[in-house]
């Protein structure tokens, strides 16, 4: 993972550093996931902060980067399993999209995995919790974003 | 022949009374909702949380208490009862009595300052008088109508009330009653029922051990906004209680009583009361005490395991409990029986699982109205129709005509609406105005001046947030102008105050910080329309569901994500646009899919409010699964039902059948479908009723098939109604392919038919002798009666665990069942001549291609799912679809037609309106940067993108807005940034990526 590579000492965050998450919900599933995650009380790390958007198709790659290069450790797109988008075929092109989104990431030196694309269906809130918390801690070990902490632009 | 009147009296404000009027209002009628209270909401607004989502009750309830309260087609009668009625179905003249509550309604604000220096102190009937209330008071703080009223029976009359009201709406001289008449065509009774006096039960010592409480007084203790501010405290001393019991059953299922049915609900309440519970305490410690758990709805189930796996509650099976006794501490001790023996264990708080009885107004109705009452004091109905009372003209829905839960109460409501659109169809739009909105100011060029609400939703966000620093925080932000916060965000006195903010400093924005858009958005988008601002002038942030509700136990930190929540809000909002709408016209006609029992009942209900209806049969027959079933519990053969049916719908002018036909292809949306059928034709719509109904589950179990001796119980329905029955020893095997790991849920209609079969038995054949093996019998309502007979009749019951179900074999040419019966805890051996396989429900297959279709969604059964399981069972999150029977889940034949007559009315709701209105938030195309290169045509779906030769050689792409459905992935194809989402511009998304990173919180 060459992100990890490139984590400095002292980058790792040190005390009192968290991971700062930006996600994108659609609106039909994911989003109502997060509601029901909520009336369920699942808990989950306070780390996230959910855009809604009406479908992860919406998600521009553009998004993705601009997030990480304001500083967001990692960035969270979710929307309706397969099949099951509310307009047909928009997860479908947030999936091409988001992984060429990733490839460039990793070119970038940013790291595929400080990005994550996950179905989360409108009856799942303890998929949506769970992704929280698993993303959460996965961006806890990658560390900071380097692009914040003075890591280089390019790989 | 009088002439018809467009109005309806619908008597009763709780859930079902409000649903029933909202469909007729949006249907065109004039609705009068008349209530003995002060208030609507019925007991429902005493609810913590509702099952099986375990949502809060206010926060679902809330919206339609306002909606109702602020139709300007329903006009709300509070505080009156009916006194008589003249005249016939169509044209009534009813009598009514309102009591004086000596506040002028035009003239209370709702402040509350009366109630501040009212120096008397009564009990509030509304928080079972477990809290006080002035003699001048509003029930709860999310009442509606917001209106003060004066109890007579408290008020001394000393004026301090009168004196401060600055609104000088209180006048002591009101006659203390006045009779008028009400003109309506129809009359709807949705008077709900009243909890059963535990005290009755002095074996429980309600009323006498101060730790004994009803299950509505513990929803009061759960309720944030209750007695007790949502600590779970026992009454005695305020101590959190470690150890509590609940007794199901009291004065339901009851011969003491004489309340020998079942309330239904209790069962499910109690499971999700201990849940709740233990979030508030989490080592706390609960019992359920009950004879059988009657978890018979949709995924109730799965809810009772989940209760019983994942929260630890204790649930003791076959317990009647004998007594209890208090001790010195005030602790209960709790006797009953279980394996034989008699154990005793002490509690420090009991919860009596009070049940249902007639509300207490039923008589007086009867008396006023000329309606029947059965013999427990419900309102009479007959078999099939549910929905009718004895008297024509007059309709009844909810608990009054049986005790049920609120999503069967609310489905009967609007199938009762239904009704009441067949007979009131042509008087429509006759004593209504459609709803204006003021003129829209315009705020282009203006500064963005934006309000933020920030919700406290009870303790639900105020437990966890700082509501107040968020306040605060707000106010920092750029382009805020004003913050306050609320108690309740949604409720109507808010409302009225954002109107009043947004007029008074001319805010040009707003942003309510609370709870999920997916349920408020349309409530507040609706509000700042009132106040005269374009409705996408609007922002959410969801603090709740997505902060304080899933930080529980972090507040600092959860703190800090609402205020970046309402910053990033506040992002977006200085970047609001107003949208304009554009109106679509509504094609009057309905396309139901499915022609069993369900979508029959559908298409006539609907061709009887003058519409025309399709109606796609698969077979080459109508009817169903209904075909198969020739006896019912009360008697009725559902052949005659069927026949009768069949032939209405073959007669009626208005519908159209496609037999051996299905969907093939569908195009379009809301008001304007156009189907490909099977059949070749192609039909336009305005909306979908889908009534493709289940399947019987084919038993894999119990050596079905290989022996001819063991059957389907429709098969030994189909002998006994054919003569064809002769077997001496029969056993009914219970729950076959329900409830179990392949499918959690129970099939809720095969108690009825293991009676409605083991009855007909014991009738015609005494000689025969009848085993049911089951495991929890679930004839709820007043089926309850039924078992009863059955086991008066000597049909034998036998009660299995899963862990060891019966055993079938054959030996020597014999079927032999072991099985081991839970009472007597022994293995019992039965020879039976005929098994029958009470095989469960099982939804239909077609479902999933179905489903992709009409892109909606499905259980994970493969049932449809529903908009909201509580409080729209009919509809689908998309509008215009609509759903009832068994496409939905698993249910009664009577309650298939009630459902039915619900999806026709709420699909009435669309069609009688002539027009709908398009989302503002579609997608345009800036035809300057648009290079023609049609990626956005490839990608919509929708066939709302399409290149356009707008000059000789130069294509461009257009939009159309009606087709467009908003998604953005167009927008986000779109390699030349030519294409905007409305309301989710790509600068606003970036602004609010910005405010989620911005830590210091500069922006
Ligand atoms: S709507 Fe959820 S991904 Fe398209």
């Amino acid at each position: 993972m060459s992100s990890e590579g490139e984590k400095k000492p002292g980058s790792t965050g040190g005390e009192g550093w968290e991971p700062n998450i930006v996600a994108f919900c659609c609106n039909w599933c994911s989003y109502a996931g997060a509601d029901l995650a909520g009336v369920s009380r699942f808990q989950y790390p306070p780390n996230i902060k959910v855009i809604r958007v009406m479908c992860s198709g919406r998600v521009e790659p553009q998004f993705v980067l601009r997030a990480l290069e304001l500083g967001a450790d990692g960035v969270l797109i979710t929307g309706c399993h397969i099949g099951d988008c509310h307009y047909l075929s928009g997860n479908e092109k947030a999936e091409v999209r988001m992984k060429m989104t990733a490839d460039l990431l990793e070119m970038l030196g940013i790291g595929r995995d400080r990005m994550r694309l996950e179905w989360i269906s409108a009856s799942e809130g303890e998929k949506f919790a769970e992704t929280m918390r698993e993303f959460t801690e996965r961006i806890r070990e990658l560390g900071p974003n380097p692009l914040t902490n003075g890591g280089e632009d390019s790989g | 022949m009088t002439e018809k009147v467009g109005a309806v009296l619908v008597i009763g404000g709780g859930p079902a009374g409000i649903q029933a009027s909202l469909d007729l209002a949006e249907m065109g009628l004039k609705v009068y909702l008349l209530d003995e209270r002060t208030t609507i909401g019925g007991n429902m607004a005493r609810l913590d949380k509702t099952f099986p989502t375990n949502d809060c009750s206010m926060c679902i309830l809330s919206p339609k208490l306002v909606a109702a309260g602020r139709h300007p087609n329903i006009q709300l009668i509070m505080n009156a009862e009916v006194k008589g009625i003249t005249g016939e179905p169509g044209n009534f003249k009813v009598r009514m009595k309102r009591y004086a509550t000596y506040v002028d309604e035009t003239k209370c604000t709702g402040c509350g300052v009366c109630a501040e220096h009212c120096p008397i102190e009564g009990v509030n009937e509304f928080d079972m008088d477990l809290a006080p209330k002035r003699a001048i008071y509003i029930p709860f703080p999310q009442a509606v109508p917001l209106v003060f009223a004066i109890d007579p029976g408290l008020c001394i009359g000393c004026g301090e009330c009168k004196q401060f009201c600055k609104a000088d709406a209180i006048v002591y001289d009101y006659e203390s009653e006045v009779e008028s008449d009400l003109s309506v065509g129809a009359v709807l009774l949705a008077p709900g029922y009243d909890l059963v006096d535990p005290k009755v039960k002095t074996e429980y010592g309600y009323g006498k051990f101060p730790n004994v409480v009803s299950n509505l007084d513990f929803e009061r203790i759960l309720s944030a906004s209750g007695p007790t501010a949502g600590h779970v405290i026992r009454p005695s001393d305020g101590d959190v209680p470690k150890r509590i019991a609940f007794i199901q059953c009291v004065g339901s299922r009851d011969a003491q009583t004489g309340n020998t049915y079942c309330s239904s609900y209790c069962c499910m309440a109690a499971l999700k009361q201990a849940v709740i519970a233990k979030e508030h305490t989490e080592d706390l410690e609960a019992h359920i005490y009950f004879m059988d758990i009657r978890a018979f709805g949709k995924q109730f189930e799965e809810y009772v395991t989940r209760a019983e796996e994942e929260y630890g509650v204790h649930l003791h099976r076959n317990n009647r409990i004998a007594n209890l006794v208090e001790d010195s501490n005030g602790d209960l001790i709790l006797r009953y029986h279980e394996e034989a023996e008699i154990f005793e264990e002490k509690f420090d708080l009991v919860i009596l699982s009070a049940g249902a009885r007639p509300p207490r107004e039923a008589k007086s109705l009867a008396k006023a109205l000329g309606i029947k009452l059965n013999k427990f004091g419900f309102c009479e109905t007959d078999g099939f129709t549910p929905l009718d009372s004895s008297a024509p003209g007059i309709f009844v829905c909810g608990a009054f005509s049986a005790p049920k839960d609120i999503p069967d109460s609310v489905a009967q409501a609007s199938g009762a609406a239904g009704k009441i659109a067949g007979l009131l169809g042509e008087v429509k739009n006759t004593l209504v105005q459609p709803k204006e909105y003021p003129a829209e100011i315009d705020v282009s060029g203006q500064e963005p001046r934006i309000g933020v609400f920030v919700c406290h939703c009870g303790i639900n966000i105020g437990g966890v947030v700082d509501v107040p620093a968020v306040m605060e925080y707000a106010k920092t932000l750029p382009g805020v102008a004003y913050a306050e916060q609320n108690l309740y965000t949604c409720s109507q006195d808010t409302q009225e105050k954002i109107k009043e903010v947004i007029e008074e400093l001319k805010l040009n924005r707003v942003i309510v910080a609370s709870c999920t858009p997916r349920t408020h958005e349309p409530l507040f988008r609706n509000t700042v329309r009132e106040a005269g601002l374009n409705q996408y002038l609007f922002e959410m942030a969801n603090i709740r569901d997505q902060c304080s509700w899933v930080h529980m136990k972090e507040p600092v930190k959860a703190t800090e994500k609402a205020k970046t929540l309402v910053r990033m809000a506040v992002a977006k909002a200085r970047l609001l646009e107003p949208l304009p709408v554009s109106k679509v016209q509504v094609e009057p006609s309905a396309l139901v899919l499915g022609g069993g029992i369900a979508g029959m009942s559908a298409a006539i209900a609907i061709a009887n409010g003058g519409y025309n209806v399709h109606i796609v049969e698969k077979s080459d027959r109508f009817g169903g699964h209904l075909n198969t079933i020739y006896h019912t519990l009360t008697g009725l053969d559902p052949q005659e039902v069927l026949e009768e049916t069949r032939k209405e719908i073959e007669e009626d002018e208005k519908i159209t059948v496609h037999l051996n036909s299905t969907l093939e292809q569908l195009s379009g949306y809301l008001g304007n479908f156009e189907s490909k059928l099977s059949d070749g034709s192609t039909v336009k719509h305005g909306i979908i009723v889908v009534a493709t109904g289940g399947l019987e589950y084919e038993p894999k179990e119990y050596m079905y098939g290989e022996d001819e001796m063991i059957i389907p119980q429709t098969e030994l329905g189909r002998r006994l109604a054919k003569g064809e029955f002769d077997a001496k020893n029969v056993a009914v095997i219970q729950c076959v392919g329900s409830r179990n790991e392949e499918y959690p849920n129970c099939s809720r209609i095969c108690c009825f038919t293991a009676m409605a079969n083991a009855l007909r038995i014991k009738k015609e054949h005494p000689e025969t002798s009848v085993y049911v093996l089951y495991r929890d019998i679930r004839t709820f309502g007043f089926a309850e009666e039924y078992y009863n007979e059955a086991a008066r009749a000597g049909v034998l019951f036998v009660r299995w665990d899963p862990e060891s179900p019966p055993v079938v074999t054959k030996e020597n040419g014999q079927i032999v069942i072991r099985v081991t019966e839970q009472f007597i805890e022994d293995e019992i051996v039965i020879k039976p001549d005929l098994v029958v396989l009470n095989a469960g429900v099982r939804a239909n297959p077609d479902n999933e291609e179905l489903a992709k279709m009409l892109k909606v969604p499905r259980t994970e059964e493969g049932y449809f799912l529903e908009a909201h399981m509580k409080l729209r069972p009919v509809d689908f999150a998309t509008d215009g679809i609509f759903l009832c029977g068994l496409a939905h889940s698993p249910r009664l034949i009577w309650e298939s037609i009630a459902m039915a007559n619900a999806a026709a009315a709420r699909a009435m709701t669309v069609l009688s309106k002539g027009e709908v209105e398009s989302e503002g938030a579609t997608s345009v195309v800036d035809a300057d940067k648009c290079r023609g290169c049609g990626d956005c045509e490839e990608a919509c779906e929708f066939g709302a993108a399409r290149l356009v030769e707008v000059e000789p050689g130069v294509m461009k792409s257009q939009i159309n807005e009606i087709l467009c459905k908003g998604c953005g992935t167009c927008v986000a194809t779109c390699c030349n940034r030519a294409i905007t989402l409305r309301h989710f511009r790509s600068e606003q998304i970036m602004q609010m990526i910005q405010a989620a990173l911005d830590l210091e919180g500069k922006t």
